[in-house]
């Protein structure tokens, strides 16, 4: 008394499946709740950790050296052999997965808070200054305020990236969707490694856009300006503004 | 500590470097890997950069190339691709994602180099009589090298890391240790393959900082970070 074979998508191995969202759509969601839950610890925790180094590295200018060599070394380490270098810490964990993620955003975050507080213009600290700020009010008022367009932009580069390196956390099974990417690959489900891939894409935009959105509120004062921005191409053609950080990501 | 010592002792023996599973015949394909695709993607980016970089063109795709490139996991384009037809020909599904990756810091770089390039000048070269080719050739090219160079230095570091995930998908290279380590669950190997891979890229980047600043023009060395 065996049923009939199906004959659908799913029988098909198509790359595109509505029956595949339909019948594995817990499975789907609980990815995608991992695959969010493990981005945003690691980044708030980098970020956690980004803050206090920067203003330590801009404090005490000999700690700049070090704290630029050593995110450049982490950031040079390719994420599998990152993951793997934290195996015998925490074994087969999301944790291990949250803290590689968290070294990377933390390299990322480092630099462009340092630029974004290095950008301050010295008239205005000195006008700070000359109001009667102290060094705390200075950095608080002034100084973090000037460097948040630079800080979030590097917010944004280490967000999106984490979205995507959290996929090669399948590797100890908490990579989110990168789970079920590689689940598909074992079992050559067209559908799931499209699909999942997809979500991964999309979460790494509806972030962009978040914090984009997220900049733009906490940043009111250059929006008054933003009509008047110089087009990307001018009559004297130049650029608009160099991108941050040279376009470097992790594979 | 138990594990360094048994990381160790992996390191150490020789079976692990000798033979087709071993450290030197994955380093060899990790390196082919790496240098063949970077030649590959800089024959493909190299001249739609400069072209687009001289005519002022296409300014939002190339920078926008880069933050694509981003959002979009290695990792996955690796799988799609090894489950396309495409993943029947060996190495070519790898061959592809590692040029796919490597070409927007080779293509925003060079764009941004080239349209960096101080416009008083080029007007001068102008002035001079100089043709297209020529103003590119002897004026543009040369003053956005410091950036075209640092392009190639992120794209190599860039295919190394890409390399290495190969491995999941079956690819060569030195992420094979790793991979390999993983399915006999065995942390030495896994830890053993982590420390080469890692010194790897930070070798590679070094190389590359090193040529950087011997290929640069003089009046460029300080400029170089």
């Amino acid at each position: 008394m065996t049923a009939p074979p199906p004959d659908d998508c799913l029988a098909h191995n198509d790359w595109i499946c509505g029956e595949y969202l339909t019948t594995r759509r817990q499975i789907l969601l609980d990815a995608v709740a991992q695959h969010i839950q493990l981005t945003v610890v690691s980044v708030a925790l980098g970020l956690a950790i980004a803050v206090p180094l920067a203003l330590l590295a801009r404090r005490w200018r000999w700690t700049l050296g070090p704290v630029l060599g050593i995110t450049t070394v982490i950031y040079t380490i390719p994420s599998l052999a990152m993951f793997s270098l934290l195996l015998p810490v925490y074994g087969l964990s999301a944790t291990l997965v949250v803290i590689g993620l968290a070294l990377y955003s933390l390299t990322l975050l480092v630099r462009n808070l340092l630029a974004g507080l290095d950008g301050v213009p010295v008239e205005t600290k000195e006008a700070a200054r000359g109001m009667g700020y102290g060094p705390m009010r200075q950095l608080l008022a002034v100084e973090l305020p000037l460097a948040l367009p630079a800080a979030m932009a590097g917010l944004r580069i280490a967000t999106v990236s984490a979205v995507a390196l959290t996929t090669v956390g399948a590797i100890v099974g908490y990579g989110g969707l990168g789970n079920l990417i590689y689940a598909g690959m074992n079992s050559f489900f067209k559908a799931q490694v499209l699909t999942a891939s997809v979500l991964c894409v999309l979460i790494a935009v509806v972030f962009d856009l978040l914090l984009l959105g997220v900049e733009r509120l906490l940043t009111p004062w250059r929006r008054a300006g933003r009509t008047a921005r110089p087009r990307v191409r001018t009559a004297g053609g130049a650029v608009g503004r160099r991108p941050l950080t040279a376009s470097g990501r992790r594979g | 500590m138990n594990t360094l010592s048994s990381v160790w002792s992996w390191l150490t023996t020789a079976a692990n470097w000798s033979g087709e599973n071993g450290v030197w015949h994955r380093l060899a394909q990790h390196l082919f890997l790496t240098f063949a695709c970077l030649a590959l993607s800089a024959l493909i980016a190299l001249p739609v950069a400069l072209a687009l970089g001289h005519l002022g063109r296409g300014g939002a795709l190339a920078v926008n190339l880069a933050n694509i490139g981003r959002a979009v996991p290695t990792f996955a384009v690796l799988v799609l691709l090894l489950l396309t037809p495409l993943g029947r020909y060996g190495q070519w599904p790898t061959v592809i994602a590692l040029v796919l990756f490597a070409i927007p810091p080779l293509l925003t770089n060079a764009y941004v180099g080239m349209r960096e390039v101080d416009q008083d000048v080029v007007r001068a070269a102008r002035g001079m009589g100089m043709t297209g080719t020529q103003l590119v050739w002897r004026v543009e090219v040369p003053l956005a090298s410091p950036l075209i160079l640092t392009g190639v230095r992120i794209a190599a570091v860039q295919l190394v890391a890409t390399a290495t995930l190969a491995a999941l998908v079956g690819g060569g290279g030195l992420g094979r240790i790793i991979t390999a380590g993983f399915h006999l669950a065995s942390t030495p190997q896994v830890v053993a393959g982590a420390v080469i891979v890692a010194v790897f890229a930070l070798l590679m980047e070094a190389a590359f900082e090193l040529g950087q600043r011997w290929c640069a023009p003089p009046w460029a060395r300080r400029r170089i970070r």
